[in-house]
């Protein structure tokens, strides 16, 4: 029988394509049903956030932060808050620290939510992400109350949180939490032992621990991988050092391990939650400064001052010391870094955003090596993936 | 924990002392700065040093100072996940001289080079791969530089006699504006401003 040479078959997955999460071009080396190179074209959603931030004051660079994971905004200006103050050398009040930490773990449920769900659905199970959407939603009724949107919070500003939460929404927020769980626990028992899904998971898409370490993987895919590493634990910002949770560590390294890991880490966000909304200070939410806190409303009817200060505030801002660091935050989808350079006026000389999608989507390259095509959907989606953050 | 960073510096200084400039500590954050032909090295050294074991490259970022000399610095941000220590090397790079690639010590370096070479033009040596990777196919220019306008040079629209997506040269309808607001309100003295601060 004469040789015959089969040629590779090129093949486009998206930019659109429901189990893309967003507009991911990937070019796909096929042979047969195997992918021998996925090559993931990205930039499709590219803004140039960090070239608008330079020439935003620090103010105005925070709801660009929103924008960039749009599944879990407040964890992004965490980071930014947590840089900016430090290159001014403030630190923000008791409260502020617990709201934050509130709510960065109330995005985390968000992000994990629509993770573990729309990734349910990718392999292949419709009724996760009809549950889970409603649960999400109720959670976004919070970050509405507490913030005043739904999404684009601009909530955490440097030097505290933009505005004081009312007892109220944090009485409904613990009496939510309980009812949470329970939605938890009933997503585990649709997945968790599900056949289908354990055939479209198990062993697929594995990362060991030196692979994620050397590609520069971080969040819950590194810990699904078997390391124990949370910036929460090992580098605590505001009250996260005060808190008392576990960190779930995958075994296995596959995609089912990192569903299991996203799944208690919601549990152990509840545990979190519950922890801060019970150890509430009262007291003020931004730092007492009238060079960086814009003035009560009721004060700039009385004060000239305070009306002055406003007025510079929200025009020229505030300077901010000449200096540089790279301050980092245990995001949902991982390392949320911002190093940001300072050159003494009122904007960033430099922001650079360390998203941790994107290295996360680069190592799709060894990852997909091997795979069956129907497998691709089942890494993209257990590799957590948001284009806002990884196009910038 | 600045002792314990103080420590680290002198230990790296002392072990590499021809490929690290300088080091300094500022806001309890270690900065390294390594002259470029050795960056390979440098990180490799980091990498693999039992007392260092920065494992993790974080993030790699370009920087443009147009009045400085060597135009750009190539900002390093590693993480060792065992010590539990972060440290930053810097490198000049300019426009011209390629810098060797570190993809063969840390594989996440990749995008971060393609990132830096796309956003800033630097040239990255014995890249597997450098393609641009943020911005549109066939894009011109370097979009992070700081002499590249932020409203850019074209824009494009669906034009539909030729039912396909056009590039034209950017028109705005009102010029662009910076406010500089730069006042008095800060970073400036005034006679009698020594009164008030005593």
């Amino acid at each position: 029988m004469a040789d015959i040479s089969i040629k590779n078959l090129t093949m486009n997955f998206g930019p659109q394509h429901p189990a893309a999460h967003g507009v991911l071009r990937l070019v796909l080396e096929m042979d047969g049903e195997v992918v021998e190179r996925a090559d993931p074209h990205i930039g499709l959603l590219h803004r140039g956030t960090e070239k608008l931030i330079e020439y935003k004051t620090y103010l105005q660079a925070v709801p660009y932060f929103d924008r960039l994971d749009y599944v879990a905004p407040m964890c992004q200006e965490h980071t930014f808050a947590l840089a900016v103050e430090k290159l001014l050398g403030i630190e923000a009040p008791q409260r502020a620290q617990y709201l934050r930490v509130l709510f960065a773990e109330l995005s985390r449920l968000l992000n994990h939510i629509l993770n573990v769900t729309t990734y349910a659905m990718d392999v292949g199970a419709m009724t996760p992400i009809l549950w889970g959407f409603e649960e999400r939603e109720r959670l976004m009724e919070f970050h509405e109350q507490a913030s005043g949107a739904r999404l684009h919070a601009a909530f955490f500003r440097p030097g505290g949180v933009h505005q004081d939460t009312p007892q109220k929404t944090l009485d409904e927020l613990a009496a939510y939490l309980e009812q949470f769980l329970k939605f938890v626990d009933e997503t585990e028992g649709l997945l968790t032992e599900n056949r289908i899904f354990k055939q479209r998971t198990v062993d697929i898409g594995i990362i060991t621990a030196e692979q994620a370490q050397n590609w520069g993987l971080s969040g819950p895919v590194l810990r699904a991988s078997g390391v124990a590493w949370d910036l929460r634990k090992a580098q605590p910002y505001d009250v996260y050092a005060d808190m008392d949770f576990d960190l779930p560590v995958g075994k296995t390294g596959d995609c089912y391990a990192r569903y299991l890991v996203r799944i208690e880490e919601m549990r152990q966000s509840v545990r979190i939650m519950r922890q801060c909304l019970q150890a509430m200070p009262k007291g003020p939410v931004m730092v007492e400064n009238a060079r960086i806190a814009p003035p009560l409303r009721a004060e700039m009817k009385r004060s000239m001052e305070a009306l002055i200060n406003h007025f510079k505030l929200f025009t020229e801002g505030y300077h901010v010391p000449a200096g540089e660091t790279y301050t980092a935050t245990e995001a949902p989808k991982g390392e949320f870094g911002v190093y940001l350079v300072a050159d003494g006026s009122n904007r960033p000389y430099r922001c650079k955003i360390r998203a941790p999608g994107y290295p996360a989507l680069q190592a799709l390259e060894f990852m997909a090596k091997g795979h069956m095509l129907a497998d691709i959907p089942a890494i993209i989606g257990s590799l957590d993936i948001v284009f806002g953050e990884i196009d910038r | 924990m600045n002792d314990v960073l103080t420590e680290l510096a002198e230990g790296i200084s002392v072990k590499l002392r021809q490929d690290v400039v300088a080091h300094d500590i500022r806001l309890g954050e270690l900065c390294l700065e390594a002259s470029a032909e050795a960056i390979v090295r440098v990180l490799t050294y980091l990498r693999d040093d039992s007392a260092c074991q920065f494992k993790q490259l974080v993030d790699l970022a370009g920087v443009d100072y147009p009045g400085r000399a060597p135009r750009f610095e190539i900002v390093y941000n590693l993480l060792s996940l065992r010590h539990n220590q972060r440290i930053r090397v810097k490198i000049k790079a300019d426009e011209g001289a390629p810098v060797p690639s570190v993809t063969r010590v840390f594989r996440g370096a990749g995008w971060y080079e393609r990132e830096a070479w796309d956003l800033y033009g630097i040239p990255f040596a014995d890249h597997p791969d450098l393609r641009r990777i943020l911005t549109d196919y066939g894009f011109e220019g370097h979009p992070l530089r700081k002499d590249f306008p932020l409203t850019g040079y074209v824009e494009l629209r669906y034009d539909e006699t030729e039912k396909r997506v056009v590039y034209e040269p950017v028109k705005l309808t009102q010029d662009f504006r910076t406010f500089d607001f730069v006042s008095p309100w800060e970073g400036m003295n005034l006679p009698g401003d020594e009164k008030a601060r005593s």
